[in-house]
């Protein structure tokens, strides 16, 4: 129980997050109305996501120094989380953006780059299915998945910041900073962000310990 | 030094094999002619449908598809004793920045070509040339750096020439927007500061690029 006391904290955590999230008062401003509590659902997918791939690039360069099947397997739980999360994303942007801006998909620059992150991480699915050996296809998608993660920053963080963008905070559209006064929104948005970060990081640790149990036991059969 | 010294004579050797065979230059002038000769044909039937955005986008995509095939090339075309002779004699760092430079020289050289022909069939709305010269240089730098490792990554696996496809296009997507809005400045001529914010990042991000490839490419090259 003791080194449960994180996955306790998660589920208390998302508790919080959907009961507040949807109880509590929000700023009322024109056109976002009620739909700001996409802040809790939506922005922490992306925060969430970063953070598992940066997870998953760790453990491709720990895989590089140190080659084992466990690193192996961790990398590429975490970049199947990862997509989870981006995937999510995306889908709860383009739901928000239908009540906002009027359509699910409006050629914006941050949309965009969302799709093209998920795409450079498909690539590595696809990568990784393409090789019969377990050492070599290890090695390879480790070497992709770190060159991938170098693509994506500046896809992520330099390119929106250059152009306009109907999203919050690009072109002149109030972002999250300018609610700073407004802290009602910060009491559920960190849990909610803390939250979603430690269920994907649960996720990843079942999920890679399973792989690892079904490696073994294919091995000894 | 050693490794500048490996990184020339690796680059000579590229270019000898490449003039004495002339198989992979021809094959890839003779691709970029008839791409653009196929687009010529598909618009000039109405000429005014070919307005400035798509004679840009067109261009680039052309581009695009030559890059990726001139570089699939790269490490596909090497045999295996080959390989394993220069492992046996030159750093895996040479290997790649020596491959690297020969890519883009590659590329600077069809992407040159490529521009003249396609402004010479489909006419030439260009109004700062230099400008536009510089973000075809640039993108000739970028293509091959980001397209070299992918297709070293790609020649490990057994359908490499659709996995290069696959790999490629969303590493090199971010690249290509940034060097069309780039080169559209040029076309219309815009002030030159403009287009900073766009040269810069494209530096930015081939500097991350070769050194991301600098760094990965010993494991790369290892199996």
């Amino acid at each position: 129980m003791k080194k449960n006391w994180w996955k306790v904290l998660a589920v208390l955590l998302l508790i919080f997050t959907v009961v507040a999230g949807m109880l509590t008062e929000v700023p009322r401003l024109a056109i976002l109305n009620e739909t700001i509590r996409n802040l809790y659902f939506h922005v922490p997918m992306w925060f969430g996501m970063t953070l598992i791939l940066l997870i998953s690039v760790i453990y491709s360069i720990k895989y590089l120094r140190n080659p084992t099947v466990r690193n192996d397997v961790v990398a590429y739980e975490s970049a199947k989380v990862g997509i989870l999360f981006g995937v999510l994303g995306i889908v709860t942007g383009m739901e928000w953006a239908k009540f906002t801006w009027g359509e699910y998909w409006s050629n914006d620059p941050k949309q965009n780059a969302a799709a093209i992150g998920l795409l450079i991480y498909f690539a590595y699915l696809v990568l990784r299915s393409s090789f019969a050996e377990q050492q070599q296809r290890a090695r390879i998608s480790a070497v992709y998945n770190i060159f991938a993660f170098a693509a994506l920053i500046p896809l992520l963080f330099i390119l929106p910041r250059l152009t306009d963008s109907l999203h919050p905070g690009n072109g002149g559209n109030p972002g999250f900073n300018s609610y700073d006064l407004d802290n009602r929104l910060r009491v559920v948005f960190y849990p909610a962000v803390l939250g979603w970060t430690l269920l994907g990081i649960w996720i990843i640790n079942v999920k890679s310990r399973l792989e690892l149990l079904r490696q073994r036991l294919y091995e000894t059969v | 030094m050693v490794l500048l010294r490996e990184v020339l004579s690796l680059i000579q050797k590229d270019l000898v094999l490449e003039w004495r065979q002339k198989y992979a230059f021809n094959g890839m002038l003779l691709y970029v002619s008839s791409t653009v000769f196929v687009c010529y044909l598909s618009f000039g039937l109405r000429s005014n449908v070919l307005t400035v955005p798509v004679w840009n986008a067109v261009l680039w995509i052309i581009l695009l598809f030559t890059s990726v095939n001139a570089i699939a090339k790269s490490f596909m075309q090497e045999n295996r004793g080959r390989l394993l002779y220069f492992y046996s004699i030159v750093s895996p760092q040479g290997v790649i920045l020596a491959k690297i430079m020969y890519n883009a020289l590659l590329m600077l050289v069809l992407a040159l070509i490529c521009f003249v022909f396609y402004a010479f069939v489909l006419g030439n709305p260009v109004q700062d040339v230099p400008m536009f010269l510089l973000s075809i240089l640039l993108g000739a730098i970028g293509f091959s750096t980001s397209l070299t490792m992918i297709s070293g990554i790609a020649s490990k696996a057994a359908n490499s020439s659709t996995l290069m496809a696959v790999l490629s296009f969303p590493v090199i997507v971010p690249m290509l927007l940034m060097l069309i809005k780039m080169s559209k400045n040029a076309l219309d001529g815009l002030d030159r500061s403009l287009s900073l914010d766009e040269l810069l990042t494209l530096l930015a991000i081939n500097m991350i690029v070769v050194t991301v490839s600098y760094i990965l490419f010993p494991y790369l090259w290892r199996s």
